[in-house]
């Protein structure tokens, strides 16, 4: 353990404090800091649309908003949960942070298109807040045609704008990515020497390379058809609305990996580093990776077995979509053997990681439910699929963007956070996350369909366990904002590594200096060489 | 519908009990895999937990043959899902029974109208016969709707612009939810109905209390004649006759052959140019805009008879 310094050591948050120097940095780490603050923005926003959605759900009668506000609700939920929060959260946050450090970079390959992505984030966001707050849009976070390009009121066009500025926020940040990783390892830093964070990061940029654009594609499809009457998706001008869906989820569906790879990737950071370990099965992770990378292009059709497409196309989408379970699977049985003959420490960090494996893989179990055709038919467009989406994304993506926050705070900050309060958050995160979401799948198989706003009365008990679970949930999510703003003044000082872990971002002082390291790392080891390591003594 | 508190659905139809049976093996195979992964866990936290004097001893950082292994059994695994689920889907989504009741459906914002063959029309309520394959030929008149029918375990949506059908059979009399199930709109959870599922000899007194003076075929002979449909198709050397069209397979200008179903005479009716067929010349105007979604229908209904009067014949 280092002592405190005597002296004021200058790094990246003390070396200016203006408000330009924020404004205008091209620090990766400071980007990070900027995204952190937008997108957990854009999360209580996404969260309190959730929490309305929840106590409308208590009564069978729509009684607390009108049906168009409900509907409008739900959009907002979607769009900016998905599209502001999840996909940049681990990339945007933890990636830019990390990428760098972790390679033994000082920034990224091109930091000027790094701080131009979080301007393009912001004028993205800024269009759909705009879009909500002049009335909303009822569309959906799909928006599906012909209702989006014909029949829905609002702000189809302005949502629909912010959501393809966005899109060109991760393509700038992925290709940064991407680049990077090729050519800023450091001397002897070799591909299969590399943290499996930074495996996951450079698979979900491939992804968001590739998918992006034609997301991009689908929305500019529909302002056309909104705006100039060109039949592209309504057969009244002589369109295909099947053909919307494909190309939506083609983009719709690999984003479900750009989400939840990168928390991948933090798991494997954290059980590493508290099982005092290096991972089991290296390759097969970092592969497994890139496995669902490529797989994840072929399977979108399984969003569309009850569409009206070919039932041997179906049938071909549900087979691949049974093959992506496995390089899932992999990832889980590794993670767990890697706890094996352990010396696992208790902390928060792995509290999250251990909730994302429990939940994950209620969550991908049930994607075989989803991709089976015959069940499909009956739990599409059900709660069954609200539950299971939720497992993936709030229970997978979620839990590791929590448990990476909590580990790589000291870094971030220089700061510990509180160790009790963290463990009680993610205690209340976990039981509420299964308290809101398990009685959803009950409810999708007896039949109640998603996006519904008022329903039958016999629903209504398992409604209401979700609506409770969902009130312990929010709490689970405010005691970290709470606590994390207070470490940032009262914390105690972190020192360079308090977890005692292997990485190179651990090997500079917490918070690291502007340039990172004072010299180039050089790298002569896989990673996770806990086995070689003292038994140290640290804080946690 | 009475119960208030269920883990699962009622089981209405014959498929129902199928489809359950699939669900209960994935639920078996849910809390085996989330028991062994729970199990492990919580059994390594507590053996090889951090503490005093726990000395922790090197161990494998990988084996080959234990990721073969959870290679090949989740493979295996799903295989059997993946099967299993699509002979299932097939059996749903393909051909129904021979003598399959045809009811057609439009879906509208935010009701669905039905119609039997005899013409008895019915709006948000749908009586079916139990015991009888029924299948549904259903569009919509604006935007996607979803047909969905829980206790069925059937759904399909409910696309503007060309048919769908879905058949089932119900397999208990009662009365079940019906749900639309794509997002719709502003009342889209108002789009519900109910499917009454009646015993055979109570289904007949239904029909015949509610008769009504034509039958969609016969409704859908007088727009033949009305609109002058007839002029060029009872003349053979101008287009195609009628009579036996339908479920025919149809050899297209282009060399091709298609199946004469009720998607293909809709667009036939809706996009002349769409399919020629061969020996014909391109001359048919365009019907679109023309009729409802009722009126094609019956048009499609009345085609068919004579489709079926021609297979009678021969």
């Amino acid at each position: 353990m280092e002592t405190a310094p005597a002296t004021r050591r200058e790094h990246y948050l003390n070396v200016n404090y203006s408000p330009t120097s924020w404004l205008l940095t091209t620090d990766h780490k400071r980007i990070a800091l900027l995204y952190l603050i937008s997108i957990t923005f854009f999360f209580f926003v996404g969260g309190a649309a959730a929490t309305v959605l929840r106590l409308e759900l208590m009564t069978p009668q729509g009684d607390l908003v009108q049906s168009e506000t409900y509907n409008i609700l739900f959009t907002m939920h979607g769009i900016i949960m998905i599209f502001f929060f999840l996909i940049p959260s681990i990339p945007a946050v933890l990636g830019n942070f990390l990428v760098p450090l972790m390679i033994g970079a000082r920034d990224l390959a091109f930091p000027r298109l790094n701080l131009l992505s979080w301007y393009v984030f912001n004028l993205g966001g800024l269009c759909t807040i705009i879009a909500i707050a002049g009335g909303g849009v009822d569309t959906g976070w799909t928006f599906y045609t012909p209702y989006s390009t014909t029949y829905a009121n609002g702000y189809v066009i302005l949502t629909a704008l912010g959501v393809f500025i966005a899109g060109f926020s991760s393509i700038l940040t992925a290709l940064n990515f991407i680049v990077t990783i090729h050519t800023m390892r450091a001397p002897g830093l070799t591909w299969f020497r590399l943290p499996l964070f930074i495996w996951a990061h450079y698979a979900t940029s491939i992804i968001i390379i590739l998918g992006t654009p034609v997301l991009a594609i689908a929305i500019a499809l529909v302002a056309v058809e909104r705006l100039f009457h060109v039949g592209i998706f309504d057969p009244a001008l002589g369109g295909d609305p099947v053909l919307f869906q494909h190309l939506f989820w083609f983009y719709s569906h690999p984003a479900v990996y750009i989400m939840v790879l990168p928390s991948m990737g933090v798991v494997s950071e954290l059980i590493t580093c508290f099982a005092r370990k290096r991972i089991f099965g290296y390759t097969f992770i970092a592969l497994s990776s890139i496995a669902i990378a490529v797989l994840g292009f072929f399977v979108w059709g399984h969003h569309m077995f009850v569409s009206s497409q070919s039932v041997y196309a179906s049938m071909v989408f549900s087979f691949l979509s049974m093959l992506v379970a496995i390089p899932s699977a992999v990832k889980v049985f590794n993670w767990t053997a890697t706890l094996y003959k352990g010396s696992i420490a208790y902390d928060a960090p792995l509290l999250y990681a251990l909730g994302f494996i429990g939940l994950f893989t209620i969550g991908g179990l049930t994607g075989l439910f989803l991709a089976a055709l015959a069940i499909d038919v009956h739990v599409h467009d059900t709660y069954f699929v609200v539950a299971h989406f939720h497992y993936i994304m709030v229970g997978g993506t979620v839990m590791g963007y929590l448990g990476g926050i909590h580990y790589w705070w000291p870094k971030i900050s220089g700061r510990l956070y509180p160790e009790g309060w963290a463990k009680f958050a993610a205690l209340m995160v976990f039981v509420g996350f299964n308290l809101t979401f398990f009685p959803q799948f009950v409810l999708g198989y007896l039949g109640m369909p998603r996006r519904y706003h008022a329903y039958p009365d016999e629903f209504q008990v398992l409604h209401v366990m979700s609506s409770a679970g969902a009130s312990i949930l929010a709490v689970g999510y405010l005691i970290p904002l709470v606590y994390l703003l207070w470490s940032l003044r009262y914390g105690a000082l972190a020192g360079p590594n308090p977890w005692g872990a292997t990485g190179l971002e651990w090997q500079t002082p917490s918070p690291p200096p502007t340039d990172n390291f004072a010299t180039t790392p050089v790298v002569t080891q896989p990673p996770y060489a806990y086995d070689t390591q003292e038994e140290a003594t640290h804080v946690g | 519908m009475e119960s208030y508190f269920r883990l699962f659905p009622e089981q209405a139809s014959t498929i129902a009990g199928r489809v359950d049976g699939l669900y209960a093996f994935l639920i078996g195979i849910t809390v085996f895999f989330a028991g062994l992964i729970c199990l492990l866990l919580m059994s390594f936290l507590l053996k090889y937990r951090r503490r005093p004097g726990h000395i922790r001893v090197p161990s494998r950082e990988s084996n080959n043959w234990l990721e073969v292994t959870w290679i090949v059994i989740p493979l295996a695994l799903t295989m059997v899902i993946f099967v299993w689920g699509a002979r299932l889907y097939a059996t749903v989504m393909l051909d129904p029974p021979a003598g399959a009741l045809e009811v057609y459906a439009v879906g509208k914002q935010w009701m669905w109208k039905f119609q039997h063959p005899d013409g008895q029309q019915e709006i948000d309520e749908l009586h079916v016969p139990v015991g009888h394959p029924v299948q549904m030929t259903m569009t919509s008149q604006d935007v996607i709707h979803s047909f969905f029918v829980p206790a069925f375990r059937i759904k399909m949506d409910v696309v503007p612009g060309r048919y769908t059908t879905v058949w089932f059979e119900a397999s208990k009399p009662g009365v079940y939810h019906l749900f639309c199930a794509e997002y719709c709109g502003t009342a889209h959870s108002g789009m519900r109905g109910r499917v009454v599922a009646l015993p055979p000899t109570q289904y007949q007194e239904w029909l015949s209390s509610n008769r009504v003076v034509e039958s969609m075929a016969a409704v859908g002979a007088r727009i033949f004649q009305q609109m002058g449909c007839g002029s060029c198709h009872n003349a053979a050397s101008l287009a195609p006759p009628m009579a036996g069209v339908f479920g025919s397979s149809v050899t297209l200008a282009s060399g091709d052959k298609v199946l004469a179903d009720e998607g293909y005479i809709r667009e036939s009716i809706l996009d002349p140019r769409a399919k020629i067929v061969a020996g014909y010349a391109p001359i048919m105007p365009t019907f679109q805009g023309q009729f409802s979604e009722e009126e094609l229908s019956q048009l499609v209904a009345y085609i068919k008879s004579l489709g079926k009067q021609a297979a009678d014949g021969s």
